[in-house]
């Protein structure tokens, strides 16, 4: 029952915060603090909780929905789940506190999207029912398109028209290979259903099969994103205030990289294995692409953005490496990025509220101005390059190492993207924050964002001299993924 | 021979007759809009309850032109539900106006019972009565509120209904030639599958002209932007649900006697004009700035998703399209009732300007009519959701791949014009801020009941579903 308390919490608060919120602002804001609060709570349970020998889940829901189709409510959490619960739960609150501030207008309103697509996402990480897996992958798209369409910048109703219409696309080609699986499954077997330990079972034909992958494929790689169809994350990323940034960076490209590990691999085998060198070669194309597009940025924010294009690029490179190694380091990578970019939305979102611009040409010299921010901001740069010490580090190299065997040649061009990273980066912190100052004075932070972004330069670091403590809960999960003979045979 | 068993099983119809005439009677006497209203709305409520009450007699003929099923009691609840809820709607549009407004509730009440008779007919004849008893009263229902707009979309419906008539006509002409017999299945099974005659295949082309003309499919469709747009809103609303799912149940009927196999040319056809309907009517759907006229379009694009289980065939497939015709239904009797609470018999509110921060000035009709849009657009745990998902379903198995592309391909254009509107209700209020109209609680009651019933399904389909199921006599 944790499983559905963990999804049901914030879908209520939702509508209690912007009821409540009618009147007083920041109530809404503290009904959503202890909302999430709570869900911290449940999870922290969670943890504490050894999954069943001989299985990788810890723990399971099954309720039945709409039986005439086969439809349940199966929820399930192994260690893959309970790392990303925890990581939304944390950038949950995070982005709770970076908007404290900045969102002065429809309160109420704005929490209550921010409650619902939290809720989304953690029913996408939550559901083993394929069905309930579309209606969360689509329930998190509406709140998060009002959430850019209305507190967004400038171009914001652009930006949000091409999010909802690129998900929205790649989600109903899913829709159609969700549904295709689902038949084939019951000409097979006669049992009309969409459970993912039933549908796992299902024999397609190689062609089929692959048909069908890239349904699924197609949807996740749009979100993840994967270069070809990258193109509405910077608007988005950019358009959308500091919060949306963060939930979209954090969380949301998540979602596509979870759904790779946890749908595409498992239940296309073959497939996967016979399409990993293609996604490799495009995992390489997207860490350079995305690292050399950064480069030549004005706007902070997109640059931030298309970073985040280089660093997915390392997920997907794992998700297809086909070792527990490469995967594990995956998943510490979505981790790593959503804390470390989140951090970097965050202190773009304070340099915009203090200086209503994004453009790097008219920053500089901030050090000095405001130490605390710059520190911080120093800190989160040289996390999102790969300095070891920082998670990022231990997740590229695991990454890398892992896939080496697999797929030589996509590592050798990807290891270039850490030396890209460290150029943009030091760009970054070049031009921001050395320097001489651009402005008379720069309001340093105050102890609401200190605490933010201490608590998460905090985790970036403990989580890379510690990495164990992903990496452990994950092994029974990413083992199983692995040992079931997916990919297996790539490695030589 | 007329039987007491017959007579109850027609009670509805004759109900619906009957409260007419006690209406038409009503104003001899003395106008009065609430008691013509009134009559109405119980009309449809003593039908309804009276269909129930014959459950048990079914399924059973009447006088070889009507068959009482399980199948036209689901339909013919529908069609009323959607006739009760613009009834109750009308009574505060028609207030907000200047004219008499008595006659409309009569009409009403004869398109429903043309309506009620297509759901129930098995027999040309009787599809011909019923067709002809609804589109002569929408003549007058189009052009009720007696204004430029709607005298021209009336006129247009008036011509372009006729010329279908005749085109039905002619297809049933050649059909009786063929057959000898103006009664449609189950009497025509008899008939060789695979090879339809020259005659037969001419006639049934040129009857699914006619039924393309009442459903708006492409290329039948040039009157709907217009009528849509100049019909009062209220009667809109009927048009789009009432009337499309009486003619799609007797496209469901007449089904098994076109013989729909893939490669047979009446399935090329209907596939083609399927794929028509759903890229053509999203495409243009796109830039307009009428809400009333993008509704438009967008019926005629939901009608070619429609087609899609119907051409996948088998009780899956009726079961989708019916399932889907409802929830149709419910949510544009929704998206059209809102756009009607906010107008009134002068002028509708159909700009998309006029819906502009519309959320934050009645976040309530705006809720509804986002959920709405939301549901036309197939997001989850709206019934369009699972109508979708039921509709999309039913085309895998039958691996229709052509017209699932098109339906993936539609559905991508038509989140462009929905996300318009979205926008637009919760964009911040323009520079003209027009005063809401006083909003009528009928109204609203009616909104907040479909809303319900639109999550109901879109949360719990299962129930419905299997109702859906159990009144397939396919």
């Amino acid at each position: 029952m944790i499983l559905l308390w963990l999804i049901i919490v914030p879908l209520i608060a939702g509508p209690a915060a912007w009821a409540f919120g009618r009147g007083a602002n920041s109530l809404s804001r503290w009904i959503s603090l202890l909302a999430l609060a709570v869900d911290g709570v449940l999870v922290l349970s969670l943890w504490q909780t050894a999954p069943a020998p001989g299985s990788s889940w810890i723990a399971e829901l099954r309720l039945a929905w709409i039986p005439q189709l086969g439809i349940g409510l199966h929820l399930a959490a192994d260690g893959l789940s309970l790392v990303l619960v925890s990581l939304t739960i944390v950038l949950g609150l995070a982005s709770v506190l970076c908007s404290w501030k900045e969102i002065g207008e429809r309160v109420g309103f704005f929490h209550f999207n921010l409650l619902w697509i939290l809720s989304g996402i953690l029913g996408v990480f939550l559901s083993l029912d394929l069905f309930l897996f579309y209606v969360f992958w689509e329930l998190m798209l509406i709140p998060m398109y009002f959430l850019i369409n209305i507190w967004g910048h400038e171009n914001r109703v652009a930006a949000s028209y091409k999010f909802f219409l690129f998900t929205q696309a790649g989600g109903l080609l899913m829709l159609l290979s969700i549904l295709s699986l689902a038949s084939v499954h019951q000409a097979e077997t006669g049992i009309l259903t969409f459970d993912y330990a039933l549908l796992k079972t299902t024999s397609l034909g190689p062609a089929a099969s692959l048909l069908v992958m890239l349904g699924f494929f197609a949807a996740f790689a749009v979100k993840l994103p994967v270069v070809p169809f990258h193109t509405w994350l910077p608007d988005a990323h950019t358009e959308a205030p500091t919060a949306g940034s963060v939930i979209l960076a954090g969380l949301l490209l998540k979602t596509g990289a979870y759904g790779l590990l946890r749908f595409v691999i498992p239940l296309f085998p073959a497939a996967s294995a016979a399409f990993a060198p293609a996604a490799a070669a495009l995992a390489a194309l997207g860490i350079l692409y995305g690292a050399v597009v950064a480069f030549g940025q004005r706007d902070l924010k997109r640059l931030v953005a298309y970073t985040s294009v280089s660093h997915m690029g390392f997920v997907l490179l794992g998700a297809f490496a086909g070792s527990a190694a490469a995967q594990s380091g995956a998943v510490m990578q979505m981790v790593a990025h959503g804390i470390s970019t989140g951090a970097l939305f965050i202190i773009v979102g304070l340099l915009q509220e203090r200086l209503h611009t994004r453009d790097m040409e008219r920053m500089g010299g901030f050090w000095s101005l405001a130490p605390r921010l710059s520190a911080l901001g120093l800190v989160f740069c040289l996390a999102s390059l790969g300095l070891p010490g920082f998670a990022n580090f231990v997740a590229e190299f695991l990454v890398l190492a892992g896939s080496f065997p697999a797929h030589t040649a996509a590592v050798s061009v990807s290891a270039a993207g850490l030396v890209l990273a460290a150029v943009y980066s030091l760009r970054v912190v070049q031009r921001v924050f050395h320097g001489t100052a651009a402005v008379p004075m720069l309001p340093d932070l105050d102890a609401r964002e200190t605490l933010v972004l201490a608590l998460l330069a905090v985790a970036i670091l403990w989580l890379g001299l510690q990495p164990g403590l992903i990496l452990h809960p994950l092994s029974p999960a990413m083992d199983g993924l692995s040992a079931s003979g997916v990919l297996a045979g790539l490695i030589k | 021979m007329m039987t007491g068993t017959d007579l109850i099983l027609l009670l509805p119809s004759l109900l619906l007759a009957a409260f007419a005439v006690i209406a038409m009677l009503g104003i001899a006497v003395r106008r009065s809009h609430g008691w013509t209203a009134f009559c109405a709305a119980c009309g449809f409520l003593l039908a309804i309850a009276a269909g129930w009450r014959s459950l048990p007699l079914l399924p059973r003929p009447v006088t070889g032109l009507l068959f009482f099923d399980r199948f036209a009691l689901l339909m013919t609840t529908v069609i009323l539900a959607a006739g009760l809820a613009v009834s109750l709607i009308s009574h505060a549009y028609l207030s907000r106006g200047e004219g008499r407004n008595e006659e409309f509730s009569i009409l009403l009440l004869i398109a429903s019972l043309g309506a009620a008779v297509l759901a129930a007919s098995v027999h040309f004849a009787a599809f011909f009565l019923g067709l002809e008893l609804l589109t002569v009263s929408l003549y007058g229902l189009i052009a009720y509120p007696r204004r430029g707009r709607s005298y021209e979309a009336g006129m247009k419906y008036l011509i372009l209904a006729a010329v279908s008539s005749a085109f039905l006509l002619f297809g049933m002409a050649l059909v009786y030639a063929e057959t000898g017999s103006l009664a449609f299945p189950p009497n025509m099974h008899h008939l060789p599958a695979e090879v339809h005659s020259p005659l037969l295949l001419a006639g049934f082309g040129l009857m699914i002209a006619g039924v393309g003309f009442k459903l708006a499919l492409v290329p039948f469709h040039l009157w709907t932007p217009d009528v849509y747009e100049g019909a009062p809103a209220p009667v809109t609303a009927f048009i789009a649900t009432a009337s499309k799912t009486a003619v799609f149940a007797v496209l469901l009927r007449l089904a098994p006697s076109l013989s729909l196999q893939p490669g047979s040319p009446l399935f090329a056809g209907l596939s083609l004009i399927a794929v028509l309907s759903m890229l053509a009517g999203n495409l243009l759907a796109l830039r307009q700035e009428n809400v009333k006229r993008m509704l438009a379009y967008s019926s005629i694009a939901h009608l070619g998703y429609v087609l899609v289980p119907f051409l996948a065939g088998g009780s899956a497939g009726a079961s989708a399209a019916v399932f889907y015709l409802i929830a149709y239904t419910v949510t544009s009797l929704g998206a059209f009732g809102t756009v009607a609470v906010l107008s009134g018999k002068g002028q509708d509110r159909d700009s998309l300007e006029d819906y502009r921060g519309l959320a934050w000035r009645q976040p309530g009709t705006a809720a509804v009519l986002s959920v709405m849009f939301l549901s036309l657009a197939g997001m989850p745990v709206t019934g369009g959701f699972m109508a979708k998902v039921a509709l999309v379903s039913a085309g895998v198995h039958a691996s229709l791949w052509l017209l699932l592309a098109a339906l993936v391909a539609g559905s991508v254009i038509g989140l462009f014009y929905y996300l318009r509107m979205i926008t637009a209700i919760f964009s911040p209020p323009g520079a003209v801020i027009r005063l809401p109209v006083q909003l009528s609680l009928l109204g609203n009651g009616v909104l907040a009941l479909l809303l319900f019933v639109l999550l109901w399904l879109g949360l719990l389909p299962g129930p419905l579903l299997r109702l859906v199921q159990a009144s397939l006599p396919f």
